[in-house]
């Protein structure tokens, strides 16, 4: 089913998926691969979520972290955080998941080609931003610098380090990695994530930044980007509230005037920045 | 082209139900039931609220008696149209085991066909605000658009105000120029008892063709015109203009704190309003694991679980979910749908326990209070 069709279908309807792969990723959270029941494809942007509900026990926001160029299946890193992402961290492959999606604002990468891209993640933070960074490095000739920062609590905490290992190796692509805490045994980067975002060499001027973490962390990290001359109209964050429909209908994700689920999650930050700093919104 | 005008008789009327019945609608009207009016199945004239009124004011209801034959002698029903169009309760889908996975069986049963007698201009603004939110978007919830599609709506123009009414500056209403099938004026002076009529629609010129009628005179269009007249002037709220920008610029307002002082988080206010659209879903199993289901039902964001996300609610206050509903209505709204979701129905003051008055509130805010 391409995305025509599924814009047809009542958007409330569930389609059902095979789990073909389960991955562990980290101690609460794991990636899992699906493949439609019956066969067809899934079409999605980069940054887009699907609801993803288990049987009897409810349905979640998850955001898409695969590949937009592989239509054959869906990947899902899912951290165990809830009464319905716990009752799916217990399926197990060849069992069945619900989806509706793909919904939301994407990523707008092929809006900054031509500039260079800074990717500013924290934590569970990067899965979102993976099928933005796979059809960047896709596309890799089209863009100035390619740099991605990425923070998290300790090395142990550190999502995907293989796939950030092997973009380090690339000569066309910065990745730095910083932890909160170290462990024995790292030799990286300590601190915050935004200590990355000086001296990562992009031209600010030229410059689009896609960042996505904890609140806290995008607010000190559009901080840093902003004090490294980026302008707020460059900067683009993807926002997490309460979903039930994905559709703008069932009123949780409301922040201010934008419902999360339409307007968003993507925002360019300029348009959310009075809304950032306005408490419990 | 002005729409022609007939007249029908009090005794007549009951030919205006028969005729929707026959038609496959199911007849919604206003009738007296447990202390209030509602919007219930109605057979017939003799099932209206014959001769009753409302009292209403902050946090205060009571039905009276009006000592005369009226049968829209009442102001509003406790719920508008939003129960029967958008129910509260909603089966979206059961699902049954099926070996590793599961199958979906979509609940397909065809949406009712609804005949609303009674409504007033207010009902009726919200309603057309209520099509914008799940028609209007690049999403539509198809169950509504299809009750909306089947309805048929016979407004019946206010002749006074209630105490909490403030329609008129909300601009919707008390008269109303379109969005029905018929829309009927009660006129009753000594034994004359009749019914202006004007039909809005194809439909409603259908309906209205068929109904036993005379020529409308002169004097029961003034009469008619005189009570949507005495209606807007009866009015003793009002809401503040340019609500809408002021609440957007008053996020920090102390005054939120003021009122979540008095606010109980009930969630009244989002019950009743007419406009209020939040909903969550609810998934069940059976005791036997076998079958499960999906409900959508309505929701508040009075609820702390109402915005909750891992870690905790981000609305944690009172004063930030009072905040979230009153700019929400007032203000966002008009961004989202490029409308105010208040008509001004004065429900949310009625049916607040404590009378909180969303217009005061708006005043005070404006104030800098």
């Amino acid at each position: 089913m391409n995305v025509a069709m599924q814009a047809q279908a009542d958007p409330m309807d569930i389609r059902p998926f095979r789990i073909e792969k389960i991955r562990k990723e980290l101690a609460d959270s794991f990636t899992m691969e699906l493949v439609p029941e019956g066969g067809g494809s899934f079409s999605f942007k980069p940054g887009q979520f699907n609801m993803l509900y288990t049987f009897g026990a409810g349905e979640v926001p998850i955001s898409i972290s695969g590949d937009p160029s592989d239509t054959s299946k869906i990947v899902h890193t899912i951290r165990r955080v809830g009464a319905v992402t716990q009752a799916i961290g217990n399926l197990s492959e060849g069992m069945a998941v619900g989806i509706r999606g793909p919904f939301g604002k994407p990523w707008p990468v092929e809006e900054a080609f031509g500039s260079d891209l800074v990717i500013l993640a924290g934590g569970l933070g990067l899965a979102p931003l993976r099928p933005a960074i796979y059809m960047a490095l896709a596309n890799r000739h089209r863009f100035g610098k390619v740099v991605l920062l990425y923070g998290s609590r300790s090395p142990s905490e550190i999502l995907f380090p293989k796939e950030l290992e092997k973009w380090r190796g690339r000569f066309d692509t910065k990745v730095r990695v910083t932890v909160d805490r170290a462990e024995p045994g790292w030799g990286g980067h300590v601190g915050v994530v935004t200590k990355l975002v000086k001296g990562a060499g992009f031209d600010p001027m030229h410059t689009v930044a896609f960042v996505c973490g904890p609140e806290i962390m995008m607010r000190y990290g559009i901080q840093a980007l902003e004090g490294a001359g980026i302008d707020r109209s460059g900067i683009y964050v993807s926002m997490e509230r309460n979903m039930k429909c994905g559709i703008g209908l069932c009123g949780h994700c409301q922040w201010g005037a934008p419902f999360v689920c339409k307007d968003g999650p993507v925002f360019r930050f300029d348009e959310v920045a009075d809304a950032f700093t306005v408490r419990e919104l | 082209m002005a729409n022609s005008q007939a007249v029908i008789d009090r005794k007549d009327l009951d030919a205006l139900f028969t005729l929707l019945t026959e038609e496959g609608y199911q007849v919604i009207g206003p009738r007296a039931e447990d202390g209030a009016i509602l919007y219930a199945p109605v057979s017939g004239p003799d099932d209206l609220p014959r001769g009753m009124g409302d009292e209403e004011e902050g946090g205060h209801y009571r039905l009276s008696n009006r000592n005369d034959a009226q049968l829209f002698g009442h102001t509003k029903a406790v719920q508008g149209l939003k129960a029967h169009l958008y129910p509260a309760r909603q089966k979206l889908w059961s699902a049954e085991k099926a070996g590793h996975g599961f199958r979906v069986v979509k609940d397909s049963s065809p949406q009712p066909r609804y005949a609303f007698i009674g409504v007033r201009a207010c009902e009726l603004a919200a309603m057309v605000i209520q099509d914008k939110v799940f028609e209007g978007g690049p999403y539509t919830d198809k169950g509504y658009a299809e009750r909306r599609k089947n309805s048929f709506i016979a407004v019946v123009t206010c002749n006074h105000a209630g105490n909490a009414c403030f329609c008129a500056s909300q601009k919707t209403g008390p008269d109303v120029s379109e969005g029905f099938d018929l829309k009927l004026a009660e006129i009753l002076d000594g034994s004359r008892h009749v019914f202006l009529a004007e039909a809005g629609s194809e439909k409603g010129r259908a309906v209205l063709e068929r109904l036993p009628k005379q020529v409308a005179e002169e004097g029961d269009k003034n009469a008619a015109a005189a009570q949507i007249d005495a209606a807007a002037k009866g009015q003793k709220r009002a809401m503040i203009a340019g609500v809408a920008d002021l609440l957007a610029a008053n996020l920090e307002s102390p005054h939120w704190e003021d009122v979540a002082k008095r606010c109980m988080s009930c969630g009244n206010c989002t019950m009743v309003c007419p406009t209020c659209f939040c909903s969550t879903v609810e998934d069940t199993t059976d005791l036997s694991g076998l079958k499960a289901e999906r409900s959508r039902k309505w929701d508040s964001c009075f609820s702390i679980d109402y915005s909750y996300i891992h870690g905790g609610s981000v609305r944690n206050t009172g004063a930030s979910r009072y905040r979230q509903w009153m700019t929400h209505k007032l203000s966002h709204w008009v961004k989202q749908f490029g409308h105010s979701g208040c008509v001004g129905c004065g429900r949310c003051i009625i049916w607040c326990p404590v009378g909180i008055d969303i217009t005061a509130e708006a005043k005070a805010i404006g104030k800098g209070a």
